[in-house]
Order: structure tokens, then C-alpha cells, then sequence
């Protein structure tokens, strides 16, 4: 048992991970420790566990036994309390050049523990050009004993001189037997609602567990799943394209204002102890305003992102239902996302021809990719209802 | 002198004199609402000059049995013909105590008899020339705030002439509408550019509804106005959204279902539902679909900036008036 263990499917990752923490240990012991870099690049789709997997070797090499998984160095790395864990989680859409040298920074310090100092950078892809040219210095030349953890959707996320100097880790999609075995042992789900969870996630992990315990985020996905057959006219295309994005408001909205507040609030101790009055920059000292600005910027940028992939999550589902369709209407032999709508897929495989099914998948590419350009929501969506509706156009 | 209103009583004959139509009518308007001032119920005939018969105005200024007042406006009256200008001027002369009556004449030379003729019979006279001088359009611009009582900073009512033009009418309303906006007693600068920028937004609005009307170049020319007067792409290709949208959810309705009740489940008021039901003659399904498909492109085209966002603008403007092909 070690913590590669707990990483769901990805036995080919798992090994590669072991030997390098093993060469690792080799080169803290004095040795050549081949197999073992200062860069990696971790990758693979959503819901894969780059981070997961990222961590789990981050424990591997702050760990005196190469990744226990039960030691006092394991769990720090787990909870993120190890002292020679510097770990990044992005919230906005971009990461500035003035955060990346802090990080930089603390990266170069020495090793408390005599072991390794390990930078965790989650969706380094949001890294802004400056940003990513400031890193490429800093995994060029690094300290000896630093060790970079990058984790981005694909290796073309990173820009190329970046990506040439990592090692690549490729994450794949979970089967769906794994990700519902994961769920059935942690989580305690019943093997028959993980299954089909699993499914309807199509190995994104994080999704199924969601769907699996959270009430509400089974009631969205119903609701989107039932827009296709809701298309029937214009004025229905613009409605279901109007809730859709409401949807993706209030998730944002939810996910974000108890966390706002609570950082506003952390601020506030930090540059205005009990001030009072009106208005958010009253009675905070110097500096406050420019931080509380800065804050503010970060929030809207996090709450614009969890709104794009409220809604690509609803994209993907949509995506899983035509895809369905496609298979029944080829026949093909494959395990369905929505195989618990059987009928309901039918109905919509003899109504189109493959053709049509197909152009209906490119749109929900084209929106994604719109979506991704920064375009109006609704005017993204508005374009997709009604391309689903009469592909042809 | 433009409030003349509530100057107590009205002279018998008054001649509004000059070529500015917005103090011309607000002399006629002064007129009417000073009669009415004293006499509520008192009967107003709005008479146009070339639709006067010969005989029509001395039957209507006839002294009336049980003493009622009346107020006779005839406008444009340089197209009088002769026979009723010389009864005119007769009656000029002789003015009847129950009747008041306002002649409105754009001055030149037609129907100088007229003018000359109840000028030398006494008529009061309201001289309402155009406003040529940057100087006079600052005053007119004060004179409106105090009439709406409030004042506005003198650079404040610079950069309001600057913003709207010297059209007198949309001096006015922007006036009327700047003082409603504002808290304030004085109107400053921030408040004119406050309401500049809302004036931009409403271009955008206006390109819209030339282009769902099928208005190609109305809608071009309105575009290209609001490009230069600095409309941001992006709040042109939201208006277009928006106009289309409407359409799009009005069309989904039952034909025949009142406004009133659609205006809950449609998420739009009564008077905009109305709206798009007049422009979505000419509409079908099939065209508003690819309308809509088309702004979708030109928003990403304008966020890209790989494109021309003009061209990309006019480009989809096209698009979606060859869209109004009723499929
Ligand atoms: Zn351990």
C-alpha cells in the first residue's frame, strides 16, 4: 500500500511515479538517481487527477519511505501543511507574472526536512505569457534540490519550450468500473448508483462523485438532459438557453459568496481591525484599498471561471447525450453515458440521421470553443440550442 | 421669454414670429395654457394655414352665445390664401374679448401681408429666430434648468452642447432628462458624461432595431454613428442579441395570447412584447435561427480582434436583414 494506490485507473502513471520516487531517494542517498528530473508536467482530461497524482508523488518525495501514505510527511502533503509544499491552486482564469516570482521565490528556498522543495502548480496553463516565461527561467535553472509539479489539462496547454523541458505524466479517463469501484470503497455509495454515476461522468471522478452525493448537481444534470427533446421551436431554443446560463449564475454565485466574504473579511483583520462605517475601504490603513482591490479582481475572475465550467460541464453532458445517439444510431457495441435513457435516446436516434447527430456534436464543440474565446454566455448558448434544434442551418 | 407661460392674460391676437420650431410651439403652448389658466374649459382649434377656408375663421372667432372662451391656433400661416388673410388682418383690428388667437409664421417673405397687416393692428409679437450663436445655446441650455429649477455648472452645459448638438428639441430633452437623473440642485460635468455614455448605449439599441426591421441602410448609417461617437463592438453585438432574442421568444408565444399575460412568462414587458411583434413581420423560424447563429460569430470575432470589428459589425448586420425572408 502506498499513495499511488488511491490514484483511480491510472496503474501505468502509478508506475512510472514509483520508480522516479525510488530514483529520487537514490539521489538524496548520494546515487545518480536516473529517472529522476526536476520538471513535470502533469496531464490528462478532466476529472483524471492530475493534481491528485501530482500530490501523491509529492508525498513520495517528501516521505522518508517513498510514499507510506500513513506517515506524519504524508499527511502534511495531503492536507497541504508540509513546509517544503509550496502548492498553487489558481482561482481565476489567469496567473499573474507578480504571483509566479513570489512563487518562484519560495520555491528557491532550502529544504526544512533535508529532503526535496516541491512547487504543486495546478492548472499551470492559466499562467499569463509573462507568467510562463518567468517559470520557464525558474525549471531552466533550478535549485538543486526543487522539484516542480506542474499539472495542465494537455501538454499544448503549456507553451512549448516549457513543456520540451518537463517530463510528461499522461492521466488517462478512468473506466468507469474504476471510478465506480473509487466510489463503492471511499465513499460508500451503493455499487448500483455508482455505476450509473459513473457512466454519466465519463470517468471525471470529481463529477461522479458529485452526482453521486449531492442531490442538486443530479437534478441539473436532469434538466439539461432533458433540453434536447424541449427544443421544438425558436422561442423554446432562447428559454432553455436562458436557464442554462441562470444555471451556471446561481452555481457561481453559490460557490462564490460565502468564500468572498470570508476573504473580504481576512482582509479586513489584516489592514482595518474594527473599523466601521460605510463603504469597504473605510478605516483600512494603507495599502488596504490596493489589496481590497486586488481581491475584488481575483473574485470576479473566480466567479467568471466557475460559471465557464458550470456551464462546459453542462456542455459535456449534452455532448454524452448526442453521442449516445450516435452509437445507437450506428449500433455500436459501446457503453452508454445514458444508458438509464434508453428509450429516450431511440426516440431521438430514429428522428435524425448520424449526420445530423454529428453536426449536433460539432456545435457543442463550437460552443465550447466560444465559450472558451470569452463570447457572451448567452449568446454562445443561444447559437447552440438552436443549432441543436435545426442542425442544418 | 421661452416661459412665457402663466404670464396672467393672453393678448387677443399673438403672432409667433421666426424659423425655431421647439420656441414656436412652447409660444403657442404658453398661449393656450394661460387661457386655460383662467378658463379650464375652453375650446382650442389648431388650424393649419393652407387648410383654412375663406369664411372658417370668422365663424370660429364669432362671439359665441353664453360667452365661452376659445383659443384659434393657425400654424404655417404663410400659406393663408389672400381672402382669409385679409379677414384676418380685418378682424386684427377688431379682436373679439372671448376669442384668443395665435398665428404661427416661420417669417420670409410669403405671407409678409399677414405679418405686416396684424403687426400695425396691434397683435403682440413673439419673436422665436433660430439660435445661431454657441452663446445663445448656453443660455437656452440655463434656462432650462432654471424653468426645471435647478442650474448647471458652466462647464457642465459646455459639454452638454458639446454631447448632444444644436438641435434645441434634443437640447431639451436632454435637459429635462439630465435633471430628472441628477440628486443634485447644480448639474456638473460628471452627470452630462453620465448621461452621454447612456445616449451611446441607446445608439446601439437603435442599430438593432434598424436591422431586425430589415432597415439595411438605416442600420449601416447607424452604425457607423455609433462606432464613431466610441460604442464599444461588444454593446452593438449585445444590442443585436437582445433585439433578435425578443423576437425569437415572442415568436415562440401563442399568436393570439394577450401581452399583459405573456409579459410574466416571457420575462418582458408588455410595451416590448407589442415592439416585437411589429418587427417580427417578416420573420420566419428558419431566418431568425441563422440571424442569431450570425451574432454569435460576430461576438467571437469582435472579442478576437482577429477581425475588423467594424467590418465584422456591418458584416452581420447583412446577415441578419437577408435573414428577414419570412422562413
Ligand atoms: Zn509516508
Amino acid at each position: 500500500m502506498d499513495v499511488f494506490d488511491d490514484l483511480v485507473g491510472q496503474e501505468q502513471a502509478a508506475t512510472v511515479l514509483r520508480r522516479a520516487a525510488a530514483a529520487a531517494a537514490e539521489v538524496l542517498a548520494g546515487g545518480r538517481g536516473a529517472g529522476m528530473t526536476h520538471a513535470w508536467l502533469f496531464t490528462g482530461p478532466p476529472g483524471s487527477g492530475r493534481f491528485d497524482a501530482a500530490k501523491a508523488f509529492a508525498a513520495a518525495l517528501l516521505c522518508p519511505d517513498q510514499g507510506c501514505g500513513h506517515c506524519d510527511a504524508c499527511h502534511q502533503v495531503m492536507i497541504g501543511s508540509h513546509p517544503d509544499l509550496e502548492s498553487v491552486r489558481p482561482q481565476g482564469l489567469s496567473y499573474g507574472v507578480k504571483q509566479t516570482r513570489e512563487l518562484i521565490l519560495r520555491a528557491a528556498g532550502r529544504s526544512t526536512m533535508g529532503r526535496w522543495r516541491v512547487v504543486l502548480f495546478d492548472d499551470a496553463d492559466r499562467a499569463t505569457e509573462q507568467a510562463a516565461n518567468a517559470l520557464l527561467k525558474a525549471i531552466e535553472e533550478p535549485p538543486p534540490r526543487t522539484v516542480w509539479l506542474l499539472c495542465a489539462p494537455a501538454p499544448d496547454d503549456m507553451i512549448i519550450t516549457i513543456r520540451s523541458r518537463c517530463r510528461v505524466v499522461t492521466l488517462v479517463t478512468p473506466s468507469s468500473q474504476a471510478v465506480a469501484h473509487a466510489l463503492v470503497t471511499r465513499d460508500d455509495v451503493a455499487p448500483g448508483v455508482a455505476e450509473s454515476v459513473a457512466r454519466a461522468a465519463q470517468g471525471d471522478l470529481a463529477r461522479a462523485r458529485r452526482l453521486a452525493l449531492d442531490e442538486s448537481a443530479r437534478g441539473r444534470r436532469e434538466a439539461v438532459l432533458s433540453i434536447p427533446k424541449s427544443l421544438t421551436n425558436v422561442g423554446e431554443c432562447i428559454a432553455a438557453a436562458e436557464k442554462l446560463v441562470k444555471t451556471a449564475d446561481e452555481d457561481a454565485a453559490a460557490a462564490t459568496a460565502e468564500l468572498n466574504e470570508s476573504e473580504i473579511a481576512e482582509l479586513r483583520a489584516i489592514y482595518g481591525e474594527g473599523s466601521t462605517g460605510k463603504g469597504l475601504n473605510k478605516g483600512l490603513v494603507r495599502g488596504g484599498a490596493g489589496a481590497l482591490k486586488e481581491l475584488e479582481t481575483a473574485q470576479k475572475s473566480r466567479a467568471t471561471r466557475i460559471k465557464r465550467e458550470s456551464l462546459d460541464t453542462a456542455l459535456l453532458d449534452l455532448m454524452a447525450f448526442y453521442r449516445d445517439v450516435l452509437a445507437v444510431q450506428f449500433g455500436a457495441p459501446v457503453e452508454l453515458a445514458n444508458g438509464d435513457r434508453r428509450a429516450e435516446l431511440e426516440a431521438a436516434a430514429r428522428a435524425s440521421r448520424p449526420e445530423e447527430t454529428l453536426k449536433r456534436t460539432a456545435a457543442i464543440m463550437r460552443c465550447r470553443e466560444r465559450l472558451a474565446a470569452n463570447v457572451n454566455p448567452q449568446i454562445a448558448v443561444e447559437a447552440l440550442t438552436l443549432a441543436l434544434w435545426k442542425p442544418g442551418n | 421669454m421661452w416661459h412665457a407661460a402663466g404670464m396672467g392674460n393672453a393678448a387677443p391676437v399673438t403672432l409667433v414670429s421666426g424659423d425655431e420650431e421647439l420656441l414656436a410651439d412652447r409660444a403657442v403652448a404658453s398661449v393656450v395654457s394661460s387661457v386655460r389658466a383662467a378658463e379650464p374649459t375652453a375650446e382650442v382649434h389648431d388650424l393649419v394655414g393652407a387648410k383654412v377656408e375663406p369664411g372658417e375663421l370668422t365663424r370660429l372667432m364669432s362671439p359665441s352665445l353664453f360667452g365661452d372662451r376659445s383659443v384659434v391656433v393657425v400654424r404655417n400661416a404663410q400659406d393663408l390664401t389672400k381672402d382669409v388673410v385679409t379677414e384676418t388682418v380685418k378682424y386684427a383690428a377688431h379682436p373679439s374679448d372671448d376669442v384668443t388667437l395665435v398665428l404661427v409664421h416661420p417669417g420670409g417673405v410669403k405671407g409678409k401681408a399677414l405679418v405686416d397687416g396684424v403687426k400695425k393692428a396691434g397683435a403682440q409679437v413673439v419673436t422665436v429666430a433660430k439660435l445661431t450663436k454657441a452663446g445663445e445655446r448656453i443660455d437656452f441650455i440655463r434656462n432650462e434648468f432654471r424653468g426645471l429649477g435647478r442650474t448647471i455648472a458652466p462647464a457642465a452645459a459646455h459639454a452638454l452642447l458639446d454631447a448632444v448638438g444644436s438641435d434645441l428639441r434634443e437640447l431639451a430633452a436632454a435637459c429635462s432628462q439630465l435633471a430628472f437623473d441628477t440628486q443634485e440642485k447644480t448639474v456638473g460635468e460628471a452627470a452630462v458624461a453620465r448621461y452621454h455614455r447612456g445616449r451611446a448605449e441607446v445608439s446601439g439599441f437603435n442599430v438593432a432595431d434598424m436591422a431586425v426591421e430589415g432597415k439595411l441602410a438605416e442600420a449601416l448609417e447607424q452604425l457607423r454613428w455609433a462606432l464613431s461617437t466610441g460604442v464599444a463592438p461588444v454593446l452593438i453585438v449585445s444590442a443585436l442579441a437582445g433585439g433578435l432574442r425578443s423576437l425569437a421568444k415572442v415568436s415562440g408565444a401563442p399568436r393570439n395570447a394577450n401581452e399583459n399575460q405573456l409579459a410574466g412568462r416571457l420575462g418582458m414587458p408588455p410595451w416590448k412584447i407589442r415592439n416585437a411583434r411589429r418587427q417580427l413581420n417578416g420573420w420566419g423560424p428558419e431566418g431568425l435561427s441563422r440571424a442569431i447563429q450570425a451574432v454569435a460569430t460576430a461576438d467571437e470575432q469582435v472579442k478576437g480582434g482577429g477581425t475588423d470589428a467594424a467590418y465584422a459589425l456591418e458584416n452581420t448586420i447583412q446577415t441578419i436583414v437577408h435573414s428577414r425572408n419570412g422562413r
